[in-house]
Formats: C-alpha cells, sequence, structure tokens
C-alpha cells in the first residue's frame, strides 16, 4: 500500500440543481499518518469535501482516490461498504442513535464491517471489552458503557462518537467540527485524547474547523481556498 | 441482516409506547376483522347444518323462505296450515319413502312448542345426516308426554318427569296458559345447535287435546274439559304445519315438487331445502358481507394510523438516518429498518388481535349459543381467516415500505449531513 491515503486530481463537483457553488480542487494529497487541519469560511465547500472522501458523495469530474481506491468507479453500496470498513467519521453535534446504549454505539462499526470487526477483535476478546476499552482511553470508565447516550453531557457524548470513530481501527477519520458544540477546556481536552489515540493507531486524520487557535494541534494546517482553484467557493 | 433486526427492535423498543399503541389498535381491528369473518363461517355452517336428509319440506303457499324459516327456524308464524287430509294424500304418495308432519303455534315459557309423530325422531337429519339423539328418556308415548330440546332443559333446569305447562302462541304473557293440562317430560334430547336444542315436542294428539275447549285462539267461555276426559274425544289431528319428506329417489324430487305445488285442493307449497337455505343465506350474506367489509375498512384505518405514525416519527429521526449511513448502513438498510419495524408492529396487532379473540370467545360462547343459537364450540380459525389474517401482515407489509421508501429518499438526499 502505497503512502498517500487520499489523492485528489482535477476534481469538480457541483450539487444537481444548484448553480451558485462548484468545488473545485486541481490538487490535494494527504499522506499515510498525517493530521490535517482543514479550514475555510462558512459554505466554502468543507463538509461537501469530506462527504466526497467518504464516499457519499461522487464527483462530476476528476479522481478521487481514498486509500489507493478509485471512489469514483464504486458502485453506491460499494462505496457504503467502502466507509465503514476504512474511514471513521465524526461530527458536530448528534453522533449518536438515541436509542442505544454507549457501547452500542461504540460497537456500531462492527455491526455493519467485517473488517472492522476483526480489527477490533484483533487486540481485545470482545468487541465490548474493545469498545470499553476505547471508552476508559477516552475518559469514560466502565460505568458508563451500559447508559442510554441521551443521559450524557454533550462534551461525554461527543467522546463517545470520537471512541466510535476508531472503533476496529480505521485508516482514516474524518471530523467535522467535532468540537464547535464544547468549551474552550472541553475543546482542547477532547482534541488531546483524539489525536492521541490517531498517534498511536497511526490513524490519518482530517479535521475540519473554523477555529484558528486549533490549528497548532495538526501537524498540517490548510484553507479550503487554498486548495480550490480560482472559480471555486461561493459566486 | 442481524445488525438490522437488531436495531428495528432497539428502535421499536425506544418508541414502544407510540408503537405499543398502534399495534393494540391494528390487534382492535384484526379482532374486529376476524370476530366478524369467524362469526359468519360459523353462522353460515349451523346454518347449512339445520337440516340434511330431507327431499322437501312443505306447507302452506307462502314464499320459501317463510316456509324455511317457520319450519326449519321456528322464526316467524305461518299463515295457514295444511288440511290433515291432503297430508294424508302426499304422503301416501307412491315416491315418498317417509313424511314427519309438524303442528306450530303454541310455546313454552319463550321455547317453540311442535307438535309431530315420533316419526320426527326416526327422519329427521341434520348436519351429515345425523339423527336426533336422547341424552335420556325417550319419545313421547302418552297424551301429555314431552320431549324437550338440550337447551330448553338446560336452562329451566328440568329433569325427567318435570310437569310444565304450554301457553298459547308466543306465549309469555301468561294469560293465555293451557294450565288445565300439564305435560310430563318424557326425554331429553342431545345437543344438536339448532333450532330443536329450543323446542318442545308433543305428539299431534296433544296439540288437539290442548286446544279441544279453545277455539279461534282463545278458550271457549264456560266450556272446560279436564285432562282426564281428553281421550274420549276424537283426537285425530284437523290440520298440521308444515311436512318434511323423504323421496324414494332422489330423481323424482322435481316431479313431486310439480306434484304438490299443483295440488288441487288447497294452493301448497313445496321447497328442496337446499335450495331454499342458498336463497335464504344470500339474504342474510348482504348484513353478513356488510360487516365483513366494514371490519376491513377498519383494518385498513388502523394500518394507515401506522403509516402516518412512523412518517411523523421520520422527522426527528433524520439524524438518526445520517449516524446509521455514517457507519455503514446503505439506504436499502434504512429503508428495510422503516420496513420491518412496520411489519414488526403489524405482526405484534395481528397477534394481539388473535389472542383477543381467542380470550373474547371463550366468555362469548355460552352468550351467543344462549342468545342466537349460534354454536360456536370450535373457535379453530378458519381457513378464511387465516387468510384474512395472512392479506392483513401482507397488506401490513406493503404499507411498512412506504415509510421505508421516505427514509431510502430521505437519507439519499441526507448523505451524512441531515438537514431539517
Ligand atoms: N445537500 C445539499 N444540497 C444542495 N446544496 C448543498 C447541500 N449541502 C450543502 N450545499 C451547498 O453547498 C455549499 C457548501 O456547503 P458545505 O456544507 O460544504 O459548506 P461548509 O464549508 O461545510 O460550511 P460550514 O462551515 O458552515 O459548515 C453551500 O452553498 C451549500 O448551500
Ligand atoms: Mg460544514
Amino acid at each position: 500500500m502505497s503512502q498517500t491515503v487520499i489523492d485528489i486530481q482535477n476534481l469538480l463537483f457541483q450539487w444537481p440543481g444548484r448553480e451558485g457553488f462548484r468545488l473545485s480542487i486541481p490538487n490535494f494529497q494527504v499522506d499515510r499518518g498525517e493530521r490535517v487541519f482543514l479550514q475555510g469560511a462558512s459554505g466554502s465547500g468543507k463538509s461537501t469535501l469530506l462527504s466526497l472522501l467518504g464516499g457519499v458523495l461522487v464527483p462530476q469530474q476528476g479522481r478521487l482516490q481514498v486509500l489507493d481506491t478509485d471512489l469514483t468507479r464504486m458502485t453506491s453500496s460499494e462505496r457504503d461498504r467502502f466507509r465503514v470498513d476504512h474511514v471513521g467519521l465524526l461530527f458536530q453535534q448528534f453522533n449518536l442513535v438515541p436509542y442505544l446504549s454507549v457501547r452500542e454505539n461504540v460497537i456500531l462499526p462492527c455491526r455493519f464491517s467485517q473488517r472492522r470487526r476483526g480489527r477490533a477483535l484483533e487486540s481485545a476478546d470482545s468487541l465490548e471489552l474493545s469498545a470499553d476499552r476505547l471508552l476508559g482511553q477516552l475518559g469514560l470508565d466502565s460505568t458508563y458503557a451500559q447508559q442510554r447516550v441521551t443521559s450524557l453531557s454533550v462534551g461525554q457524548q461527543q467522546r463517545v462518537a470520537a471512541a466510535r470513530s476508531l472503533m476496529g481501527h480505521p485508516d482514516l477519520i474524518i471530523a467535522d467540527e467535532p468540537t464547535s458544540a464544547l468549551d474552550a477546556d472541553r475543546q482542547s481536552e477532547f482534541l488531546n485524547v483524539l489525536l492521541g489515540r490517531c498517534n498511536e493507531e497511526g490513524v490519518t486524520l482530517i479535521f475540519v474547523s473554523h477555529d484558528q487557535r486549533l490549528a497548532h494541534h495538526f501537524n498540517r494546517s490548510i484553507n479550503l481556498s487554498e486548495l480550490c482553484s480560482f472559480n471555486a467557493g461561493p459566486v | 441482516m442481524r445488525p438490522l433486526l437488531f436495531l428495528a427492535f432497539a428502535s421499536a423498543w425506544n418508541r414502544r409506547t407510540t408503537l405499543g399503541l398502534m399495534a393494540i389498535s391494528i390487534g382492535l381491528s384484526v379482532m374486529l376483522l376476524l370476530g366478524v369473518e369467524q362469526l359468519r363461517t360459523q353462522a353460515r355452517e349451523s346454518f347449512s347444518q339445520s337440516i340434511s336428509g330431507t327431499d322437501l319440506v312443505v306447507g302452506a303457499r307462502t314464499s320459501p323462505i317463510q316456509l324455511m324459516l317457520y319450519a326449519v327456524f321456528r322464526l316467524g308464524d305461518a299463515t295457514h296450515n295444511i288440511r290433515w287430509s291432503s297430508y294424508q294424500t302426499i304422503s301416501q304418495h307412491p315416491s315418498v319413502s317417509w313424511s314427519v308432519p309438524i303442528s306450530l303455534g303454541d310455546s313454552h315459557r319463550g321455547f317453540a312448542v311442535i307438535g309431530t309423530t315420533t316419526d320426527y325422531f326416526e327422519y329427521f337429519r341434520y348436519a351429515d345426516r345425523r339423527l336426533l339423539a336422547f341424552s335420556s328418556g325417550k319419545p313421547f308415548v302418552d297424551i301429555f308426554d314431552a320431549v324437550v330440546g338440550a337447551d330448553v332443559a338446560q336452562q329451566l333446569g328440568y329433569q325427567l318427569g318435570d310437569s310444565i305447562i304450554l301457553n298459547h302462541g308466543a306465549g309469555g304473557m301468561g294469560l293465555s296458559d293451557h294450565a288445565d293440562k300439564p305435560f310430563r317430560v318424557s326425554g331429553i334430547l342431545k345437543r344438536t345447535g339448532l333450532s330443536v336444542d329450543r323446542s318442545v315436542h308433543i305428539s299431534l294428539e296433544a296439540i288437539e287435546a290442548i286446544h279441544l275447549d279453545w277455539q279461534g285462539g282463545a278458550p271457549m267461555p264456560g266450556l272446560s274439559i279436564p285432562a282426564e276426559y281428553v281421550r274420549k274425544f276424537d283426537l285425530a289431528p284437523k290440520e298440521i304445519t308444515a311436512i318434511f319428506i323423504g323421496l324414494k329417489s332422489r330423481a323424482g324430487v322435481f316431479q313431486m315438487q310439480r306434484y304438490i305445488n299443483q295440488y288441487k285442493t288447497e294452493p301448497l307449497l313445496a321447497v328442496l331445502p337446499g335450495v331454499a337455505l342458498d336463497e335464504l343465506w344470500s339474504v342474510v350474506s348482504i348484513v353478513e358481507k356488510s360487516l365483513l367489509a366494514i371490519s376491513a375498512l377498519v383494518v385498513g384505518v388502523g394500518l394507515s394510523g401506522l403509516v402516518a405514525v412512523v412518517l411523523a416519527g421520520l422527522g426527528e429521526r433524520r439524524r438518526e438516518l445520517a449516524v446509521l449511513r455514517s457507519v455503514g448502513a446503505g439506504p436499502g438498510v434504512v429503508f428495510m429498518l422503516l420496513a420491518i419495524e412496520g411489519l414488526m408492529v403489524v405482526v405484534a396487532g395481528s397477534l394481539i388481535g388473535l389472542s383477543g379473540l381467542m380470550v373474547l370467545s371463550m366468555f362469548a360462547t355460552p352468550i351467543l349459543e344462549t342468545h342466537l343459537g349460534i354454536s360456536l364450540a370450535t373457535w379453530t380459525l378458519s381457513a378464511e381467516s387465516w387468510k384474512l389474517l395472512l392479506i392483513v401482515m401482507a397488506t401490513g407489509f406493503l404499507v411498512s415500505l412506504i415509510p421505508g421508501y421516505r427514509a431510502y429518499r430521505i437519507s439519499l438526499a441526507d448523505g451524512l449531513t441531515p438537514r431539517l
């Protein structure tokens, strides 16, 4: 496997039926183990880019390779499979399934992916143990495992979501403003544990945020406008 | 498939109050539907079992349905009678194998009194050509002997040898009793599920005897003939109400029917019981079919309620669907999730309806038997009911596809970021 995790060339994406916006990226590569901080103006297309990387959207033109896999040549169900096998996703808020316990939420990707399941069981005897260990590393001890996620604070919920994105050792974690619902103290605490885990497991991380102050935690920081060709962004 | 079922259960459990109420309302509608269907099959069955092995039923000229109603079901009254002489002529016709005359009009505490001959117990058949059987005692021998049906004995607590008093007409008012001529219970019949259970059988001579001192439906003033003396009178019957006829060969039935219908001395009517029962049932079945249609509508209302509830819940579940997609659930899985949820409610509802019906029938059976004479002894679901239940479930599954499809569209449009 090559060192390049993300390889984008001459990519063009437009929302169907929407003239005003186009995302056009001539060239963008991310290497294995990199932790990328991605910022950009609201509405510039950050979330859209992450959806492309997660294989939920497909570009109209250009090359989009993730982990040496050409996402543009896959069917939508192959992309669903690919996503759960290789990518951990993390959003701003409401990452959890309200009717499942904390532990079940963490295990969820392993229910849909044999690969993630297999990887989780490499280092633990059961999925439950694996989930509990991750939760512990993110500061949620085993008393939380059986709780309903709705009884957690927002900060705790985000940590559960982080544990889930790490569960079963994905190759890439895509995080879309996961800290914006947290206060400053919680933000850096959360970032520290997330980055710590990614470091240890050698996971590549793409982290989107508005908050310039967080950039120093990362080994690479880019603005979406730098990536895009001149006619990108809101017209 | 495993995560799908697990998620569907967890999600349904999370919203168990709403879905539970939904299941109950579907259950009630299913109960209504199956209940009506069961009633209708049972009614139809006891209906078609009411007479068998009789080739012709004969009465004074009237409509075939009316003749069946009073002669077989003991409902309503005959407007005219048959002369005894006509009966004798017909019964001696060469193609007649047996004939049983009956005479109606009196009652005993709400139960019909029927005057007949002991041939009644030998030839009258019902269901699969079954004969009437005695649970105790024997046919009437003496003039004041009476054979009572199972319901009469049970409800009035009669034993062999008990003395009973008949009323004139539909009775119950106690105004015109035949109190001067009490009868003695000589036999009790086994239960048949038919009008026989609700009848008191006496001899034709007894009918004559209790009316010796009557004229035009009222006791003759100043004339009273004590029971001890009635045997001195001529008790040969003068009129009867109807005749059950069995032929030597079924082939001659239409010829015999024509012979009776064209009988010269008085206007008579002969009907083939099978044909008349069908005709009668087709009248009843309008009611029965509308009942079934109404309950089918109620099930429809229940199912659309289900769709409405699941659809209404979808709005607040957009986030959840997006989360599921982010952990690898395809839109197809989301579709199935919602469809399974609907199906689970329908299946639960059907089970509720089914068990509700079983419980209800345990209580309702005795009530229905006494008040409507419908025997619901066997509460095994008919094939027709199973079919209905399957149709309900299949329809339930089909309508569950609606929220499933909606969720599918939503999760395609939303991708990973739910739009509000
Ligand atoms: N599902 C969608 N359908 C149509 N247009 C969309 C959709 N999602 C986003 N857009 C449009 O695409 C553009 C980029 O949106 P996107 O969400 O990627 O921005 P963003 O950089 O993530 O903004 P923010 O920082 O506010 O999250 C916007 O103009 C938006 O209106
Ligand atoms: Mg965004």
